[in-house]
């Protein structure tokens, strides 16, 4: 809309518009400033990440005078590479993508994804490095380094301290969290949709008070029956009764049933967004209600599930609670395990460290917002504009 | 759609909510008037060292729990009533606070303390999420159409940040010489320590939990702005209605609806606050009711756990969450019936 096509009187003073502007910019800020600052201070040896001059921890010269850092042309081949990457999997990758049928399309984009994050590493750590060096040594003030720069913080949290072992956990559960709650949920979700019967609105309301409970209660009553589980189910399932406590599997269970009403809530909402006539025509030609429901109604449901999908996905990934007290630390979770760092956290490397696993939980979800954008902001709506 | 096909499509859902959900919650209901202990009994041990002549011997008297046939420690479970909600809510010493004058007292009481900080908590960052959220989509809206897509996204960021994550950058930030402990410090010329001082944990809590929640509410609320009639605006214009008349009368009322489920989202969430504590550890000056459930579930140094009295913390909070639901529940019963 050009400036001419606004009425005058919506045209806004110059005053205005700055001081709107200038609250943008403040807002932005404020919203990005506290990861910014984490992600800078993961990359610096301790004693920059720690300065009180903000200069020294963005461009960290305790961590250049130990040998670790950037020269300009470091940078400038590395943004090239990144921005080289994300082109090549938007052009080529995505496309490769398109596959028959819903399973086998999961199964290309994970192939995919694997197959990107492992040319991205290998291509940053391992061809990278080796043509710069040489290229740093010929091109004189150009390379020599200017930011300092390292990433033993990373290479501590994630080979020394084995955290991948928590990423594998957390991996475990937030899959299973994901597909088990969707699969009950969008069955749930369409049929609550679909009837306007009173039971149905008796369990969304029951449902919509179980959303609000504190999960501290429910836990409570977990704990109790998963730490004695082995004896009281014996009598049902003889001698290799488990033991539910610090099971990745109780846990998946937990966390779906806990999500539940919050998910039907939310495909509910979807579900009646798509016309009804759509499953009445299906059921003239002869679908019974569930051929009519996986057939006709989830083909054009899949927006709705990927968005939901992505709700179940930060539930489970972010959770802390019910994670710490139903796990034991052999199968902790990342954001449990991070509690771990930063309570014993002693000298300022261990602080350091804290920071840089801290900025590796974070960057899938930065990652997630990144792809996901606009379901996320339809997501949110969803419960709130129509109802 | 017939009742059996319903039941086949909801089925599952419900039996989860029921095992997972109203299953304990009833278990923990029974849990809170009933104590699990283990079953000691008073022994006499003479335990004798080799002495020149005589041995010495000394006879002790020692409580020992008694071991079932496979070793384990037998436990007694006995129905104690309200005791253990008298335990959490410590009503003797709130007495003696009372009757002595000393109402500070009552907050060192872990239940009251809890109860205190959670509902300041909660009633003070509304109005800021409601607020800076409104700001936020109106500045948005406002703003040209190429930046609005990056805009979003950064305002995106910090309410899909894990939140012990989120609460720990801004502790960061913050705690020890955090660089803006720094700037601080060097505005003021004084010596700034936030992490000692109860108010400033405090205050960071709910800033952190504003700035973790107005994004949720500025994309509801940018959301409805889209849908603001534009006839009514321009009557409003040629009725000579200021830009501050317009937003008083025309936007707030249309986002009424609006304003009134992000209110309801932030009391439940907020009131369930717990990874402020764990993310700025200030279980030492502030704690949250869910917090406190929490602490008495972690296994003491003998390895015990609380259950009873985290089981009575648990229905007490309870009470808070039915509280908060009252009004909007009737509400939508209201509808329902005349719908």
């Amino acid at each position: 809309m050009s400036d001419a096509a606004i009425p005058r009187a919506m045209r806004q003073p110059f005053g205005l518009k700055l001081a709107s502007n200038l609250f943008l910019i403040f807002w932005l800020l404020l919203a990005a400033f506290p990861l910014f600052w984490v992600l800078a201070m993961s990359f610096k040896s301790p004693v920059d990440a720690f300065s009180s001059s903000a200069a020294e921890v963005i461009f960290g010269p305790e961590t250049l005078a130990k040998g670790d850092g950037l020269s300009l042309i470091d940078m400038a081949l590395g943004i090239a590479f990144i921005w080289l990457s994300i082109k090549a999997a938007v052009k080529w990758l995505m496309p490769m993508a398109a596959g028959v049928g819903t399973l086998q399309r999961v199964f290309s984009w994970l192939v995919i994804c694997a197959g990107f994050a492992v040319m991205v590493i290998v291509g940053l750590f391992v061809v990278l490095p080796w043509i710069l060096a040489p290229l740093n040594a010929l091109a004189g003030p150009l390379g020599t380094p200017i930011l300092g720069l390292t990433t033993e913080h990373y290479y501590a949290v994630w080979v020394e301290n084995a955290f991948w072992q928590n990423f594998n956990n957390s991996l475990l559960v937030t899959a299973g969290v994901v597909t088990v709650s969707l699969t009950v949920g969008t069955l749930a979700g369409y049929g609550l949709a679909r009837s306007g019967s009173n039971l149905a609105f008796w369990i969304l309301i029951v449902a919509l008070v179980f959303r609000a409970l504190p999960h501290s209660v429910l836990v409570a009553g977990y704990l109790p029956f998963f730490i004695n589980s082995a004896e009281w189910l014996r009598p049902i399932l003889g001698e290799n009764a488990p033991t539910l406590y610090g099971q990745p599997l109780a846990v998946i269970a937990v966390l779906v049933s806990i999500n539940q009403p919050f998910t039907i809530w939310m495909l509910r909402s979807f579900f009646q967004s798509i016309p009804e006539e759509l499953d009445e025509s299906a059921r003239v030609d002869g679908c019974t209600h569930f051929q009519a429901f996986r057939w006709v109604i989830m083909p054009v449901m899949w927006p709705g599930v990927i968005t939901t999908g992505l709700f179940s996905f930060l539930l489970a990934y972010n959770d802390f609670l019910v994670t710490s007290l139903l796990l034991d630390a052999s199968n902790q979770t990342m954001v449990p395990a991070i509690a771990g760092y930063f309570n014993r956290e002693t000298t300022t490397t261990d602080q350091v460290e804290a920071v840089a696993a801290a900025v590796s939980i974070t960057a899938p979800l930065f990652l997630l917002v990144m792809v996901f954008q606009r379901q996320i902001v339809s997501g949110l709506t969803a419960g709130a504009v129509k109802g | 759609m017939k009742p059996k096909v319903f039941a086949m499509f909801v089925g599952p859902s419900v039996f989860l909510m029921l095992l997972f959900i109203a299953a304990p919650l009833i278990s923990v209901l029974v849990n809170s008037f009933q104590v699990t202990q283990p079953i000691v009994e008073v022994v006499e041990v003479e335990t004798c060292t080799p002495g020149f002549l005589t041995q010495t011997c000394v006879t002790e008297v020692k409580t020992v729990p008694i071991l079932d046939d496979f070793g384990k420690i037998q436990t007694t479970t006995k129905w104690v009533g309200l005791q253990s909600y008298a335990n959490v809510l410590e009503l003797d010493r709130v007495g003696e606070a009372i009757s002595s004058g000393a109402w500070g007292n009552i907050l060192q009481i872990d239940f009251w303390k809890a109860l205190r900080f959670t509902l300041t908590f909660t009633l003070i960052t509304l109005p800021f999420v409601l607020g800076l959220g409104l700001a936020i989509a109106v500045v948005v809206n406002n703003a040209t159409k190429a930046v609005k897509g990056p805009v979003i996204f950064v305002s995106l960021l910090p309410f899909i940040i894990t939140p012990v994550i989120g609460a720990l950058s801004i502790r960061w930030l913050f705690y020890g010489d955090g660089i803006v402990t720094v700037w601080l410090e060097a505005l003021f010329m004084t010596d700034i320590s936030v992490a000692a001082n109860g108010w400033a944990v405090e205050f960071l809590m709910m800033f952190y939990r504003v700035w973790h929640v107005a994004p949720f509410a500025f994309v509801i609320f940018y959301a409805g702005l889209q849908t603001v009639n534009q006839d009514t605006l321009e009557s409003a214009i040629i009725d000579g209605a200021s830009r501050w008349d317009r937003l008083r009368y025309v936007i707030v009322p249309h986002l009424m609806p609006l304003i009134i489920f992000i209110t309801l989202i932030h009391l439940m969430d907020a009131y369930r606050a717990f990874e402020e504590v764990v993310g700025f550890s200030s279980q030492s000056q502030r704690i949250t009711l869910q917090w406190l459930t929490y602490d008495l579930l972690q296994p003491d140094d003998a390895g015990n756990r609380a259950i009873s009295r985290a089981s009575a913390s648990a229905m007490l909070t309870m009470i808070g969450i039915v509280l908060i639901l009252i009004l909007p529940l009737r509400r939508t019963w209201r509808d329902h019936k005349g719908g």
